[in-house]
């Protein structure tokens, strides 16, 4: 295996994750991706909104800028289509990505954009320390469900899938190896590319439900995890509190930034025949 | 949709057009190098997204039309950081949305340009009419302290002049500049000399010299600043330079710190970079009498107003002038010392609750400021304004 260390801003570890934080493995999981797909860390930007996973970039040896929160992809937007040489991958938490980035998500994902979108579900608001979030499920204890959560919670493949985008999946934080995978092929496939992986919260989320340490968070998601074909024959009874994980799109759709090239080109064209024709 | 017939953002050689306040803005802008836009449509500012809809593709440049005006600024600043001269342009309801990152481009040091056409307000008040409202939203908007530089036209031929002067101002001192515009500034028809490239003062990106090392820049201060102008020299991402940006309080080479002296040091610099340059940026036009008895203050489209009543007036023998911030953040102060001394009342005419009249009352101290001031929808007129004055 070659050295992801090459990937790191060695002179800025420690990192402030706290110990059996999720985060770290999914960082660790992108780096192994970006190098199985070769990327150039010049042509790279790494953009993440603000959170616990928010503080990431700063880690990682690539063009990287931290926003604001919830914004992580209207920047990426923004800096994809003026440059679609660069590789752009976003970095968000559950809270940035389906809260108060909810809206972006939604539009990121119908306009087919090529971003590489990273969606590290805790469950909860990591930096904030534990309030819940819209993929908090029902009845779990936080800081601001002190009685359990009477809301449900969104299941966002299922919602960018909707939305239009090239690329689905979900992992988690014990499923390593599938998580590399998906987030490898996220970083090869044109068009926006979307890639959860639920992960631990140990100090927050963890703690209030008791659920253990960052270890037996990992072991839960082993015992909940179910492939999303085998999950298809499970009844709603039998799927509830399941972790549903795998590919859920993988298809070729028209991608954004080659659509405005191609009209670039069209209109190009178009006026150097109006001009010989003068 | 608007067509600007013969209009080229860049002639070879001078050209007289008529153009609407909101077409000379693209005019401008294009004339300045934009070549990225985001947006989200909003009366009455609309028309500046829907010319460059048209405009930029036919360029080269790149047009997003967003899902809301948080997202439009978004993509500007992340386009800005890629290298675009880019800008978005709203009206006070999306001004108010894109406060907080334009507070990240300040403090990240992302040039970009914001058009703000005004309406009346607050909340969605009257969508077609003119109001001088965002005044002090434009200066004080985002939370914290953030550096502003503003620049208000009082004529289509201005808004040309300004839109360009925007982009220059955003790239020397490396934030998000601020145009704002009155409604009837933004509908108004004039005749504007377009120019060619040679004779506007363009902007130029302070880029960081090719000689530091590729790679290397790791742990480059990137953010540490000239030490002339208090301005670094960030360079474009994707051209072999890897650095971070952020909008938490950085030291020199972009991170996170919570060191109170790297800290003090930065918000204070952040602030310093416009107050050295101030009297430069900040500019007035002074017309009437010199010196006068009465001074009038106006802004803006109503500053057209102001001037018909202040010649009037001065025709009635009035010892009168007006006095026209055209950059209204920071305010010529400077300008404003030299006028006041001679005078003996002070009128501000705007069109808000008094906001222009607030920062003038502050920086008088002999004359009685009086406050001329209508939020209903109309341009004050000058006949207005002169029974005022007569009182
Ligand atoms: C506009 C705005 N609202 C609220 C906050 C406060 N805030 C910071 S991080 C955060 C939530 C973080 O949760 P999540 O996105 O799930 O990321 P995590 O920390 O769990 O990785 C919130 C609400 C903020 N910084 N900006
Ligand atoms: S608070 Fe939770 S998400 Fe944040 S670093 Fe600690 S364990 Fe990780």
């Amino acid at each position: 295996m070659s050295d992801i260390t090459k990937y790191l801003r060695k002179q800025r570890l420690p990192h402030i994750l706290c110990p059996g934080c999720g985060h770290g493995i999914v960082m660790n999981a992108l780096l192994r991706a970006i190098d199985r797909a070769g990327l150039d860390q010049d042509k790279t930007a790494v953009v993440s909104g603000i959170g616990c996973s928010g503080r990431i970039p700063a880690y990682l040896d690539f063009n990287t800028l931290h926003t604001t929160h919830g914004r992580a992809l209207a920047y990426a937007t923004g800096l994809k289509l003026y440059r679609p040489d660069l590789t752009v991958i976003v970095l968000m938490g559950d809270g940035d990505a389906s809260a108060i980035g909810g809206n972006h998500l939604i539009h990121a994902a119908r306009r087919n954009i090529d971003l590489v979108a990273v969606v590290m579900n805790n469950s909860n608001y990591g930096m904030t320390s534990g309030q819940y979030s819209p993929l908090t499920p029902t009845a779990r204890i936080t800081t601001t469900s002190p009685y359990g959560n009477i809301e449900q919670p969104f299941d966002l493949a299922q919602l960018v899938q909707a939305a239009g985008a090239s690329y689905v999946a979900r992992s988690t934080t014990y499923h390593v190896q599938s998580l590399i995978t998906y987030l490898e092929k996220a970083i090869k496939k044109k068009g926006f590319a979307f890639v959860e992986a639920v992960a631990q919260c140990p100090t927050y989320f963890g703690r209030k439900n008791k659920l253990g340490a960052g270890a037996e968070m990992l072991e839960r998601f082993k015992t909940l995890a179910v492939d999303v074909k085998r999950a298809a024959t499970l009844s709603p009874e039998e799927r509830k509190g399941k972790i549903v994980i795998g590919e859920f799109a993988d298809r070729a759709v028209p991608e954004y930034t080659e659509r405005y090239g191609e009209l670039i080109a069209r209109l190009k064209a178009k006026d150097a025949h109006a001009v010989a024709g003068e | 949709m608007l067509q600007v017939k013969g209009a080229q953002a860049s002639p070879d050689r001078e050209e007289a057009v008529l153009l609407q306040g909101n077409e000379a803005c693209v005019e401008g802008a294009l004339a300045a190098g934009l070549d990225f836009f985001a947006g989200y449509p909003i009366t009455p500012s609309s028309e500046i997204a829907e010319l460059l809809a048209a405009r930029l593709p036919r360029r080269g440049g790149k047009f997003i039309q967003m899902e809301d005006e948080i997202a439009s600024i978004a993509a500007v600043i992340g386009a800005a950081l890629g290298g675009a001269q880019a800008m978005t342009a709203t009206s006070g309801p999306g001004f108010s949305l894109k406060q907080e990152n334009i507070g990240f481009a300040a403090m990240a040091e992302v040039p970009c340009v914001i058009v703000d056409s005004q309406r009346v307000g607050p909340s969605t008040g009257m969508p077609t009419s003119p109001a001088q409202g965002d005044l002090m939203q434009a200066r004080w908007g985002s939370h914290g302290d953030r550096p502003v530089v503003a620049y208000y036209p009082a004529s289509v031929a201005e808004t040309y002049r300004l839109a360009i002067r925007a982009f220059a101002t955003a790239e020397r001192l490396r934030l998000p500049v601020i145009l704002l515009l009155d409604e009837v500034i933004s509908h108004m028809r004039e005749r504007v000399t377009l120019k060619p490239p040679a004779e506007n003062e363009l902007p130029k990106r302070r880029q960081i010299q090719a000689a530091t090392a590729a790679g290397a820049l790791n742990d480059y201060p990137v953010y540490r600043a000239d030490a002339e102008e208090q301005v670094p020299f960030l360079p474009d991402f994707g051209r072999g330079y890897r650095f971070h940006v952020t909008g938490l309080t950085h030291d020199e080479k972009g991170f996170p710190t919570e060191n109170r002296v790297i800290a003090g040091a930065l918000h204070q610099r952040l602030v310093e970079k416009v107050r050295k340059v101030q009297d430069e940026l900040a500019q007035a036009e002074v017309t009437g009498a010199d010196p006068a008895e009465t001074l009038v203050v106006a802004a803006g489209g109503v500053a057209r107003s102001a001037q018909v009543a202040v010649e009037d007036l001065r025709r009635a023998g009035y010892s009168i002038a007006l006095f026209r911030p055209i950059t209204i953040w920071p305010f010529p102060e400077k300008a404003w010392q030299s006028r006041v001394a001679a005078a003996r009342r002070v009128v501000v005419v705007e069109m808000n609750m008094g906001q222009l009249y607030y920062v003038v009352d502050r920086l008088t101290k002999r004359a009685p400021v009086e406050l001329c001031n209508q939020v209903n929808g109309e341009l004050i007129t000058p006949e207005q304004i002169v029974s005022f004055i007569k009182g």
